[in-house]
């Protein structure tokens, strides 16, 4: 990655006090970062971590019930320790978001026109008028057709594809530096998939915003992505350029994953099997997370938690064992 | 060899918007004519998106809703003229099973009578015996038979797929239908549940409906492929055959949407524009017409018949024929580099060993995300 990256995370920790005082480890020590024009793919399972990093970013985390530690820069900023006001003014604008389900992200009362309009005149200002035209150019963009009309329709009347599209146009409205997709494209038809995907990387191309793309979808990944973080209960347990990670992945984790997917480029009998369960994150595992699911752990695996360390240049496995070509040959 | 159910010409209108009156005023044409064979032992996939009609013809199957037209035949009965008292009996041969397994648990009830239910109703082992027989159901599934005693809140996603799978199979199925079962699961938790249809279909000679929107897990499971759009059958095939080599035009456009977990890929990108027509005014002519990059007048006009080569392959499209070669819409090459294969074969040979009842279960699960 370049000499100053757009944003950067360093050793994100952040914490969920429960309500009967169970504290959850939600994220631990994530170190992260993406350079302008790039997308990041952060993949895991569910409840790796991932979506929560995603909200860190963004300051969309419940203050009353999260503690969060660590550094998150972007722009010059330290967004953790950015005002309520700052955060306003860079979501919408500077960072963006766009979400699984967009039907819950958009207000049902108002037309999607409205909705656009107001992001745009809250971060840009100018006439109406002149906020209407650039909402229309939008959801051109984003190939919605006739986008005159549509402009004054109300989110229940399109469809799940076209919906995502206006969260999309939404999110561009005022061409932000980063655009954070979670799970963007997991509610819709393949075949809308393959539109979305290729809009986002036709809006990519065009704008040079750099992208984190959070899924569970490594198809989406190898697709659309220049580099991936793993996420396994809170941690990164390997970053890699797309190309390294899924030719030759070095935390026992990534390899399951890979070895587990039905595909349609390969004939398995078997599928892999991740066996157990993601250990309870009330009380993390003193050594290695994924130790008692891994078949390649040592004793020394459980008992300290192994470092995150770089084996080529921009790869980094958080396993002891790594490189895992020694365990084959 | 005979065929355990033969599906012939089933149609379903639901209605969608009535009259003052009543009078049906627009109906949704969900399934249209649709015509398949299943074998004992094998499974048949029905794929598509949304809307497209798979979930109600398998819920038709099942005479769960009633047909507007078609025959049912399973085992020889023909389905629909049965009476109440034979289509009780017909239930023990055929079960469901859906993508939400919590939505299909009662949370009131333990595992244990859960799994206890079907048996009795169906009287089909005595009192005494049952406790012992919902154990081997549970270790059939890889559930420790203690789990009887807990409830389905209790259980991880991918273990309450398990024990909708063991319910399912105490009475003992001839068929069982899979909705989606997989879609709701994490990768990781997704290859379990597929390594366990699998591996039951060999030891008991079940036959499945697999109903997906998911090619790759078709792929992987299926022995026939049946690809629907907007309530009709376009392709059927026999699952290799269909993936070397698709030819009507709209399966070849689901499977090269499809992103594949192989960087950089060499493929042919076929990617429809415009929207799925709606199942309530589908176009005249082809329904595929209005997506379809290589239509023709004869299509908007004129709805292909599907029809069958001599291998069975069989295909509604006017111009299966003309249509260009299929093959650069998945690589031939590809998937693991050597090293990786070995990887992977190494991370699967050691967890072989861990045995499936040693999972355990979590009380407190993750509350992230």
């Amino acid at each position: 990655m370049s000499a100053s990256p757009l944003i950067e995370i360093k050793d994100l920790r952040i914490r969920f006090h429960g309500d009967d005082g169970r504290i959850t480890h939600a994220v631990d020590s994530v170190d992260l970062s993406v350079a302008n024009g790039a997308t990041l793919g952060l993949v895991g399972e569910s409840g790796c971590g991932k979506s929560v990093t995603s909200l860190a970013i963004m300051g969309l985390l419940p203050k009353q019930t999260t503690e969060i530690s660590g550094t998150i820069r972007f722009e010059g900023f330290d967004l953790l320790k950015s005002s309520d006001q700052t955060l306003r003014d860079l979501r919408g604008n500077r960072l963006a978001m766009i979400f699984q389900e967009p039907m819950t992200s958009l207000n049902p009362s108002f037309t999607i026109g409205d909705q656009i309009i107001e992001t745009i005149l809250r971060h840009r200002g100018g006439s109406r008028r002149s906020a209407r035209d650039r909402a229309i150019e939008l959801l051109r963009r984003v190939h919605i057709p006739s986008p005159e009309r549509r402009i004054d329709e109300y989110p229940h009347k399109l469809s799940g594809g076209m919906r995502q599209r206006v969260m999309i146009a939404m999110a561009l409205a005022c061409d932000p530096q980063l655009l954070i997709a979670d799970e963007p494209t997991t509610a819709l038809d393949v075949t809308l998939q393959a539109q979305i995907l290729e809009l986002m990387r036709e809006l990519k191309a065009a704008s040079g915003a750099a992208i984190i793309l959070i899924t569970h979808d490594l198809g989406v990944v190898a697709e659309v992505c220049d580099e991936v973080a793993v996420m396994y209960a809170g941690e990164i347990v390997e970053r890699a350029p797309v190309d390294e990670l899924f030719s030759a992945p070095q935390h026992p984790y990534t390899v399951g994953l890979l070895g587990s997917i039905p595909r349609l480029d390969h004939r398995a009998e078997q599928l892999a099997t991740i066996e157990g369960m993601v250990p309870n994150m009330a009380q993390p595992p003193a050594g290695c997370r994924f130790a008692a699911r891994c078949p390649f752990v040592l004793d020394a695996c459980t008992i300290a938690p192994p470092p995150l360390l770089e084996l080529s240049p921009g790869h980094l496995s958080r396993c002891i064992r790594a490189p895992l070509e020694r365990l084959v040959s | 060899m005979t065929a355990l159910l033969e599906v012939k010409g089933l149609v379903k209108h639901f209605v969608a918007r009535r009259s003052l009156f009543g009078r049906a005023l627009a109906h949704v044409k969900a399934v249209d004519g649709v015509s398949f064979t299943l074998e004992p032992g094998k499974t048949l996939a029905l794929v598509g998106e949304s809307g497209c009609g798979k979930s109600t013809v398998s819920r038709l199957v099942l005479r769960l809703i009633e047909p507007d037209a078609g025959t049912v035949r399973f085992d020889g009965r023909d389905l629909l003229s049965l009476d109440p008292d034979a289509l009780r009996k017909f239930r023990r041969e055929a079960q469901i099973i859906f993508q939400d397994p919590y939505a299909s648990l009662n949370p009131r009830m333990t595992v244990g009578q859960i799994l206890t239910e079907p048996l009795a109703l169906h009287d089909l082992v005595p009192t005494a015996h049952r406790r012992e027989r919902v154990a081997e159901l549970l270790r059939l599934v890889g559930l420790e038979p203690r789990l009887a005693r807990r409830y389905p809140h209790e259980f991880s996603g991918g273990q309450r797929q398990r024990i909708a799978i063991a319910r399912a199979l105490a009475v003992e199925p001839k068929l069982i239908i899979c909705d989606e079962p997989v879609s709701a699961l994490d990768v990781s938790i997704r290859s379990q549940i597929l390594n366990l249809l699998r591996e039951l279909q060999d030891r008991l000679g079940l036959a499945y409906i697999f109903v997906s929107h998911d090619l790759a897990v078709v792929k992987h499971i299926a022995d026939r492929v049946a690809v629907m759009n907007l309530g009709q059958i376009v392709e059927e095939a026999d699952a290799g055959e269909l993936f070397a080599e698709p030819r009507h035009p709209y399966s070849r456009a689901l499977l090269s949407a499809i992103p594949l977990p192989q960087p950089h890929a060499r493929r042919a990108k076929i990617v429809l524009q415009g929207e799925t027509p709606s199942a309530l005014n589908p176009p005249a002519g082809c329904r595929f017409h209005t997506r379809c990059p290589f239509v023709i007048d004869r299509c908007r006009a004129e709805a292909p018949a599907l029809v069958a080569d001599e291998a069975g392959h069989a295909t509604a499209c006017h111009r299966v024929s003309e249509l260009p070669p299929a093959d650069t819409i998945l690589p031939t090459a590809g998937g693991f580099t050597p090293e990786l294969a070995k990887l992977v074969a190494a991370f699967s040979r050691k967890t072989e060993g861990a045995s499936l009842a040693g999972v355990g279960i979590q009380s407190a699960r993750p509350t992230t995300t």
